[in-house]
């Protein structure tokens, strides 16, 4: 069994307030992950209101890092034996509804 | 000879394991041994001299006499052959005065302390239980034999390996450490609730012994309720839970011991005192910020008391999606999905449920049998025949067969 992480990534709309109907569908989505016994962790939502970026020569800049006007918004890790499966388990994802994407990216434990 | 007094089976199943664990604590859990032989021979003179002499007129108060005599007499019969004996071992005097006494609170305490002794982190949650019927309930190797379908020899050897564990644990019953308390509570809580689920959900069709399970694990929950040391906001969840859960125990077994199928269950069964104490339980469990597993379940099972029609079933996915992610069982993975079906339609419930996996489990075949009843009555049939081949349970064959005549009009 491996670990991947699922990486929410949203378009650049900071002022995004899900509605309880999303909120819940999103849940059913983990929920139904969960109950195919391949959650591997819940995950978390990162904050796009407290939050910073770092660069070199101590230059902090308000918000988080964008790149084509995309931010990462959360991630959920999950259990599943190939990368195929997992991507399967992101398809049924209500992100893609509000225009968000999802990177699936196999975890490398540390030696 | 003369007959053996009605009152004596009664009173030895409630008085057999206070009495010893007032004497274990007395003794320490190595020698719980000698706790469970005095108890015992007060029992057998119990049985001899009743019934010549006629019961005595506080039968409890005449039990714990003899058997705090019977402890002086080991105590003595122990310092004679340690001081004559084995003059090593003599220790100070005033030995052979037992310093215990049968008072209501010393009783509590000591069942307080052995529930924690019985639930050893070294013994599988499946021993503890047996531990837990045989010494905190008093029940007989056939009755816990019975309560799981296995055989007696089983469940003697189960036990054989963990009193040998008990007996080596260095857990201190006496007094109660707040921090010890805390270091065992998760498992002694996690044993109380298979304890109570082992009666409410048996698969034995016996439906005295399940009442007897499910009533067991209420008392020692409530016991744990009492105590300030070993009271928490979990506890009282659990305590909410077991509540709700037994306020449907009439409606939900007929006659023959079948499981009567929620949605059937004449409603003016549920016995509204227990709601009721179910509700003053989970009031006090929320009032921190702990949310726990039995947190949850407690609010399914409230949820399950309400009347249809409000918004019920959306609450009760929504708190089996919140249980599902804090920790994976088929069970609940099972019972979500028949929550989801209730909310989004059986079409829905079926791909949901498809997503599983679980073939080789009973429930998962009933329940697809049950989603596919209104779409596909042969696909439905072929689920309950397969549900019927995996069940163990004579009572639940007998329900899953119901099912799949009133599909095919056939027996499978």
């Amino acid at each position: 069994m491996k670990e991947f992480a699922l990486i929410f990534r949203l378009n650049n709309q900071t002022d995004f307030r899900p509605t309880p109907e999303q909120i819940q569908e999103r849940m059913n989505w983990l929920a139904g992950i969960a109950a195919q016994n391949k959650l591997a962790d819940k995950g978390n939502t990162l904050s796009n209101e407290s939050a910073k970026t770092v660069y070199a020569d101590n230059v902090v800049t308000d918000g988080p890092f964008t790149e084509i006007k995309e931010f990462v918004s959360g991630y959920v890790i999950v259990k599943t034996d190939t990368i195929e499966e997992a991507v399967e388990l992101a398809k049924a994802n209500p992100i893609f509804k509000i225009g968000g994407n999802i990177e699936v990216r196999e975890i490398v434990q540390r030696k | 000879m003369a007959e053996i007094p009605e009152i004596l089976p009664g009173l030895f199943r409630r008085e057999y394991t206070k009495m010893t664990a007032v004497l274990c604590r007395h003794f320490g859990l190595k020698h719980i041994e000698i706790a469970e032989d005095i108890v015992s021979e007060t029992f057998l003179k119990a049985s001899e001299t009743w019934p010549l002499q006629g019961v005595p007129e506080n039968p409890t108060a005449w039990l714990y006499t003899v058997a705090k005599n019977k402890t002086k007499d080991y105590l003595k019969h122990t310092r004679i052959f340690e001081t004559q004996v084995s003059p090593t071992l003599l220790r100070g005097p005033g030995q052979s005065e037992p310093a215990f006494d049968f008072s209501a609170e010393t009783i509590a305490d000591s069942q307080l302390a052995m529930i924690f002794a019985v639930c050893n982190p070294a013994n599988s949650p499946e021993s503890q239980i047996s531990l837990a019927l045989q010494i905190l309930c008093g029940f007989s190797i056939t009755e816990i034999a019975d309560a799981f379908l296995s055989k007696p020899e089983t469940i003697k050897k189960r036990l054989l390996r963990a009193r040998a564990n008990l007996r080596n644990d260095q857990f201190r019953l006496e007094p109660l450490h707040p921090t010890e308390v805390q270091t065992r509570l998760d498992v002694v809580l996690r044993t109380l609730y298979l304890l109570f689920n082992e009666g409410y959900f048996s698969k034995s069709g016996n439906a005295l012994i399940r009442k007897d399970l499910c009533a067991e694990a209420m008392r020692l929950t409530h016991m744990l309720t009492e105590n300030a040391v070993t009271n928490s906001r979990l506890v009282e969840a659990l305590l909410a839970l077991m509540c709700y859960q037994s306020s449907r125990f009439e409606a939900r077994l007929d006659g023959h011991g079948q499981t009567i199928l929620f949605e059937a269950q004449d409603q003016d069964m549920w016995d509204t005192e227990l709601i009721d104490r179910g509700h003053y339980y989970l009031v006090n469990a929320c009032s921190g910020s702990v949310v726990s597993k039995y947190h949850i379940e407690a609010g399914i099972a409230y949820w399950h008391t309400t009347p249809p029609g409000t918004q019920k079933w959306e609450h009760i996915l929504h708190l089996y999606n919140q249980l599902i992610v804090i920790e994976y069982s088929a069970a609940t993975a099972l019972n979500r999905t028949f929550a989801f079906a209730k909310v989004y339609g059986h079409e829905a419930g079926l791909a949901e449920a498809r997503k599983l996996g679980l073939e080789n489990n009973t429930y998962y075949h009933s329940l697809l049998g049950y989603l596919y009843t209104p779409v596909s009555a042969e696909q439905a049939a072929e689920h309950y025949r397969r549900a019927i081949g995996l069940s163990q349970s004579p009572a639940e064959i007998r329900t899953l067969e119901y099912e799949y005549a009133r599909l095919t009009g056939t027996t499978p």
